[in-house]
Parts: C-alpha cells; sequence; structure tokens
C-alpha cells in the first residue's frame, strides 16, 4: 500500500524526522489557512499523487508552457495563484502513463534553503534477505540513471536483523554521503530513527530523494516516498487509514474487499485463475497466441463460492472484456468450489461474452461435471494450450 | 531415490487443528502412508486429533503443547507449517530451537519483515526452511508434506523446482503425460525473502542419482534465477550438468506492480522476465516460452 508524501512527512516526524513545517491542502477552501499557517516568504506548492517525477510533470489542462507538479513559489499570492492553478488538474508524470492522475490534494511546505541533495532509501535486500540503506550523494536526480551511469556512486549497507541499527552503520552511512560536523551528528540520530519507522511500521519502501544538508548545516528529510507491506496490514489499522482509494482502479478496490489478488490491464480477455504463477503464465499464454489479457487475477487458495462469484463479476464489469478464461488446476483450490461459483456468477449478471473453462487437479471430475451439467454455454478445454487458443480464437474469430 | 523427503520421514503439523491444516494432513495420511505423527497446538496439548469420518482413515494422532515435545515423543524430522500469518514466524523459530531439520511453511501473507528476523534465525542453525508462501514437496509414492495433488504425480525421474505452486503442478501433470514421471517436486514459495532457493535444490538434483534431468520454473521479482544460471554455469565446468527445462512466468506483467506473490515484481527497471530467460538460456536450459508445453521441452532437452 502506498501513501502521499504528507502522509508519509507526517508518519516521519512523529519518529522525530527533521520535517519542513507544511499542511496538507484537501479541497480548494483549505489554501489561505494554508499559506497563514506558514512563516514565508518561499512556499513550495507540491502535488499529492502516489507517481513519482511530479516536478517535470506536466497539467493536462494547462499549456505547454505553464510550469509542473512542484512549484517553488516567493511570496503568498504566488502560491496561492499557484495552488488554485494546480487543484483538480491532470498530472501526467513519467510513472503516471499518458493518461496521468487528477490532482485531489496539494502539499504547502516552507521553502527551505538547499545546499546539498543526497538521496537515501531503505528497502528489504532480496539477495541478503536484510533492511538495507541506499545511500548516494546524488540525490534530487533519478537513481536508476546513478545506478546505472555511476553504479560506485551507490552504496548499499545492510542491517543485521537482530542486532538492530549500529554506531557502525551510522558512521557507514555518514562516509557514503560525505557528511561531517553538524549534519554528520543529525545522521547519527536521523538514521535510526528512519530504520525504527522502517521496521515498526513494516514498511517495504521508504525513500528519501532528496535528503537535503541545509545552508545552516542541518540534515532535513524534503521529500519522501513510502510503501507498505500488504501482509503485514493486520498489526497496522492505524494506517490502514491513510489508504486513498481515489488513487486506484475502482475494480482492484472491489477485488481487495474480497481478498482476490486482481489488477487491472488494458487488454481484451478476462482471466480468472488460481496462484500467482499460472495467473501470470495465463496472461502471457494469451498473448503468446496473438491476444492480449484485460487483468491479473488469482483467486487464491483458499477461494469459496461466493469469492469466485465476485471475481466473476469484477471481470465481466470491465467493458473491454470481450471473453473469458477460467483456467485452474487445483490443488488446495477444489475445481467443483470453481465450478459452482462460475455456475452462480453467470445466473448472477448473464453470459455476454464467449467463456472458456479448464478445470484440472483437486475434484476436477467433479468440477466439470457441474459445468456441463448447468446447462451453459460453457466452452470446455482439455489442458493450457487448449484453453488459451479457443479463447482467442472465439474473441479474435 | 529422492531429495529431502522419502517414505522414511516423519512429520509433525504445526496449525493441524484449523481447518487447512486437517484438510491437507488428510491428504497426506492417505497419500501412501505418509508418515504424518503428530500436531501441535500450544492449547491442546494431550489431546488426540482424529481424521474425518468422510476420509475413511480412521487414523488418531498426538497434539502436543510445543515442538520439542512433539520432536521429543516422535522422533519427527520434519514439520509443515499450516499457521496463520501472524504466528507462522513464531512458529517457524519454534521448530528452529526444536532442531526440526527440516520445516516447510504452506501458509501465505507472513510479513517480509518477520521472514527477515526467521532468515537470521536459520543462518546458525541446523534447520533448513522451504518456503513460505509454497505448495511444499512431494515425493511420488512416498511422501507428501504440503498442498500438492497426489494424484498428478508418477514415480520417475524428473526434479521439479519452482516458485509458484499451481506451476508446479503443470509441470508435473506434463512430466507424468511425458511418461517421465518425478523424482521430487520442491515448491520454494513465491516470497522475496524465503529459506530455500533455487540453488539449493538444484544442488540437491545435481546430486541425486535417480534425478536425469530437472524443470525450473521461475518468474518475475528479484535476481534468484540469474543467480542460480550462473552457478549452474560454475558447477557444469565441474562436470555437473542435468538437461534441464525451465519457464518464467510474468513476460507480460507491468512493471512496479506486485502479481499476487508479495516477491512477484519488478522494480527499479530489475526482475523482467527478459534477463531471467537470457541468463537460463545462457546456462544451456531450454526455455519455454509456453507453460503448456513444459514436458515437451523438456523431452527436447533430454534429447
Amino acid at each position: 500500500m502506498n501513501i502521499h508524501e504528507y502522509q508519509a512527512k507526517k508518519l516521519l516526524k512523529g519518529f522525530g524526522a527533521p520535517i519542513s513545517e507544511g499542511v496538507p491542502i484537501l479541497s480548494l477552501a483549505d489554501i489561505d489557512a494554508a499559506i497563514e499557517a506558514l512563516p514565508g516568504p518561499v512556499y513550495v506548492v507540491k502535488s499529492q499523487i502516489h507517481a513519482g517525477g511530479r516536478g517535470k510533470g506536466r497539467f493536462t489542462e494547462l499549456g505547454s508552457d505553464a510550469k509542473g507538479g512542484v512549484r517553488v513559489s516567493f511570496s503568498a499570492d504566488e502560491a496561492r495563484a499557484n495552488a488554485q492553478e494546480m487543484f483538480g488538474k491532470t498530472l501526467v508524470t513519467a510513472q503516471t502513463g499518458p493518461a496521468g492522475k487528477q490532482v485531489n490534494r496539494l502539499y504547502l511546505e516552507d521553502g527551505a534553503q538547499i545546499d546539498r541533495e543526497l538521496y537515501l532509501s531503505i528497502l528489504v535486500d532480496r539477495e541478503t534477505s536484510k533492511v538495507s540503506f541506499v545511500a548516494s550523494t546524488e540525490g534530487g536526480m533519478d537513481i536508476e540513471t546513478v545506478a546505472h551511469d555511476t553504479p560506485e556512486k551507490i552504496h548499499t549497507i545492510g542491517i543485521d536483523p537482530l542486532g538492530g541499527i549500529s554506531d557502525a552503520d551510522c558512521a557507514t552511512l555518514n562516509a557514503a554521503f560525505e557528511l561531517s560536523g553538524m549534519a554528520a551528528d543529525d545522521g547519527k540520530k536521523l538514521f535510526p530513527i528512519l530504520y525504527k519507522a522502517f521496521v515498526e511500521t513494516d514498511m517495504s519502501l521508504l525513500e528519501i530523494n532528496p535528503l537535503v544538508v541545509l545552508e545552516d548545516g542541518h540534515l532535513r528529510v524534503l521529500d519522501a516516498k513510502v510503501s507498505f507491506d500488504g501482509n503485514a496490514g493486520f498489526r497496522h489499522a492505524d494506517i490502514a487509514e491513510l489508504r486513498d482509494e481515489t488513487e486506484e482502479d475502482a475494480k482492484e478496490i472491489e477485488a481487495s474487499k474480497y481478498d482476490l489478488a486482481y489488477i487491472a490491464l488494458d487488454g481484451e480477455i478476462g482471466c480468472m485463475v488460481n496462484g500467482a504463477g499460472l495467473a501470470m503464465a495465463t496472461m502471457d499464454i494469451i498473448k503468446l497466441y496473438g491476444a492480449t489479457p484485460a487483468n491479473f487475477l488469482d483467486v487464491g487458495g483458499g477461494a469459496t463460492t461466493e469469492k469466485v462469484t465476485a471475481a466473476f463479476k469484477i471481470i465481466t464489469s470491465d467493458p473491454q472484456v470481450k471473453g473469458i478464461l477460467v483456467n485452474i488446476f487445483g490443488g488446495i483450490m477444489r475445481c467443483d468450489v470453481i465450478a459452482d461459483g462460475v455456475v452462480q456468477a453467470v445466473k448472477d449478471v448473464g453470459l455476454k461474452v464467449p467463456l472458456v473453462v479448464r478445470l484440472e487437479g483437486t475434484k476436477v471430475e467433479e468440477g466439470k461435471a457441474i459445468i456441463n451439467n448447468s446447462g451453459l454455454d460453457v466452452i470446455a478445454a482439455d489442458d493450457l494450450d487448449d484453453a488459451a487458443q479457443k479463447i482467442v480464437k472465439a474473441v479474435k474469430g | 531415490m529422492s531429495i529431502m523427503i522419502n517414505k522414511n520421514t516423519r512429520i509433525l503439523v504445526q496449525g493441524l487443528t484449523g481447518k487447512t491444516g486437517t484438510f491437507h494432513t488428510e491428504q497426506a495420511l492417505g497419500y501412501h502412508g505418509t508418515q504424518m505423527v503428530g500436531g501441535i497446538h500450544p492449547k491442546k496439548g494431550g489431546t488426540t486429533w482424529a481424521t474425518s469420518a468422510e476420509s475413511g482413515l480412521g487414523i488418531e494422532l498426538p497434539i502436543f503443547a510445543t515442538v520439542k515435545e512433539g520432536a521429543d515423543a516422535t522422533n519427527a524430522d520434519a514439520s509443515v507449517v499450516y499457521v496463520p500469518p501472524a504466528g507462522a514466524a513464531a512458529a517457524i523459530i519454534e521448530a528452529i530451537d526444536a532442531q526440526i531439520p527440516l520445516i516447510i511453511c504452506i501458509t501465505e501473507g507472513v510479513p517480509v519483515l518477520d521472514m527477515v528476523e526467521v532468515k537470521a534465525r536459520l543462518a546458525d542453525s541446523g534447520s533448513r526452511l522451504v518456503g513460505p508462501n509454497c505448495p511444499g514437496i512431494l515425493t511420488p509414492n512416498e511422501c507428501k508434506i504440503g498442498i500438492m495433488p497426489g494424484s498428478i504425480f508418477k514415480q520417475g525421474s524428473v526434479g521439479v523446482v519452482s516458485r509458484s505452486g499451481t506451476l508446479t503442478y503443470e509441470a508435473v501433470f506434463q512430466t507424468t503425460t511425458a511418461g517421465l514421471g518425478q523424482t521430487t517436486a520442491v515448491g520454494i514459495g513465491g516470497d522475496p525473502v524465503k529459506g530455500t532457493e533455487f540453488i539449493d535444490v538444484l544442488d540437491m538434483f545435481l546430486d541425486d542419482d535417480e534425478t536425469k534431468s530437472i524443470i525450473m520454473i521461475g518468474e518475475i521479482g528479484g535476481s534468484a534465477e540469474e543467480e542460480a544460471a550462473e552457478w549452474l554455469m560454475e558447477q557444469a565446468k565441474l562436470g555437473r550438468k542435468k538437461p534441464m527445462a525451465g519457464f518464467i512466468a510474468g513476460r507480460t506483467a507491468p512493471p512496479g506492480r506486485t502479481m499476487g506473490h508479495a516477491g512477484a515484481v519488478i522494480s527499479g527497471g530489475k526482475g523482467g522476465a527478459d534477463d531471467k530467460i537470457a541468463a537460463m538460456e545462457k546456462a544451456g536450459i531450454v526455455v519455454s516460452p509456453s507453460p503448456a508445453k513444459l514436458g515437451e521441452t523438456l523431452l527436447q532437452a533430454i534429447g
């Protein structure tokens, strides 16, 4: 789960990290109060969307000479004008895709006098199975470009999971950032704060780009991007409240209510599969035979008839779907449960497009019997290859 | 021969008394008499678990309060974990502390930071963990640990290792249909931090005389397939080599999205299918473009 920058900063501030003063703007009516609350005279107006590259982004509704999604303003009037212009507009960045994202929230922040920009992130390093800091002196830039062009400028420091972050780790980080004096003293305090925030709230990514050294010699967290481990949601009810559903696809939100792993794509064949690997492979084989998948959907191992029915309804609610492929290899998942769910869903919502069903594994004979005895117009398939070819043929002709 | 488990493996079940644990323990007991020897429940120690009437098995198993107690009483050398996500890591750590040699965690949805701690505790232990978020291990006609459907297996010569449960079944089903059968199938699981990686299992398959060929199924995310390919090339130079077929799921997955498995995500331009396929092909693995042609592709690799 992702959260907005202003939410991430509030959370980090709660752990004691140095953050600029700032006020979120959730409606046009909030703008004046936000400006009043900050000292000025320099303000930064920042678009709050779940995508990076905001500064270089462009608003669809504004002219090509209009400024981007993050604007430094040198007076209260300028800040007000910028906020009014940006609010509610559609921001297109390198990460949003061409459709862009509507800016429904802004963050107004006190300006900072910056001396140097650094890059810091914390993540779980899959190769070492440790929480690791990634540190670079090349802040404010796209870190993938830095990693590609100058890999020697990226330092990765793994933290001992049982011992936690040590003084030596902090010294290594200070050296990686080339910090000394007051900034190094700040670093010794900041790095453990960030590690604690990461671990205690079950983050999967904390990215601060940039972390800055101010002209007065102190460190400050100038941007913050935070994602949480969805699997740890059960122990963080407070964090679940930070979710902004307007940032997500409506079908994905509906699917999450039923604990279905669903991802909307832009193709024409809806898929319902059990198991993440088989669900990906089903998308791949549809592509291999010349069509494109409309979604990724793993109904999971413990699916009930109700869950399967919900999944089927979500797939058929997508107007782009021209055909449906149900591909089940029962292990935990029993084919009869899937078959019951499919039959129930078709009875509830009707079937306006071709449906190919391939069943294999646990209780396969029972499942096939349910489909065959349902009287529904279902195309049965023998194996995955057969299923993929049949659905592509039914859709493409 | 087989790897990791065989007809002599004695298994405890952590989370036996729940619905999932009960169903799959009955399935295991019904699979060539897999030796399930007891269950663990902190509050139900001293009681007995019985198979359901409809299973027709009529088997009772003792329940122990702790893994240590269960291991001492039954001489178990493996444990399977069906405990829900919130308690799964603690269950694994309890099994490590009880010095169980082989721990298999089926549970999906274990927080990744819990697994970071588990990994650190495994490092200096005598235990091997397989999973979490995996379908388990099965040696045909001998032993079934986890949730794989036994009916699709056939005793034979192929070693199967996979990050995906259902694609493991595809590989098994297709090698059965191709007449090859399997020595052992190992699902290593779809999480980013897990107990056993491809290399660990490939090493065992290369050592196992009965295993004549191998199917390796990866997916997007991380770099375990590339590392395995690199390792296989080094082993080949030492004369350790077997015919291999492979598959990578997620060629059509969009970057930045987690595809069901917590570990299946292309991030920062890394973990894409193309790099993995290229690395595997360089190591001499015949990579199938279709998940429906795993058996066929392996026959081609065997030549």
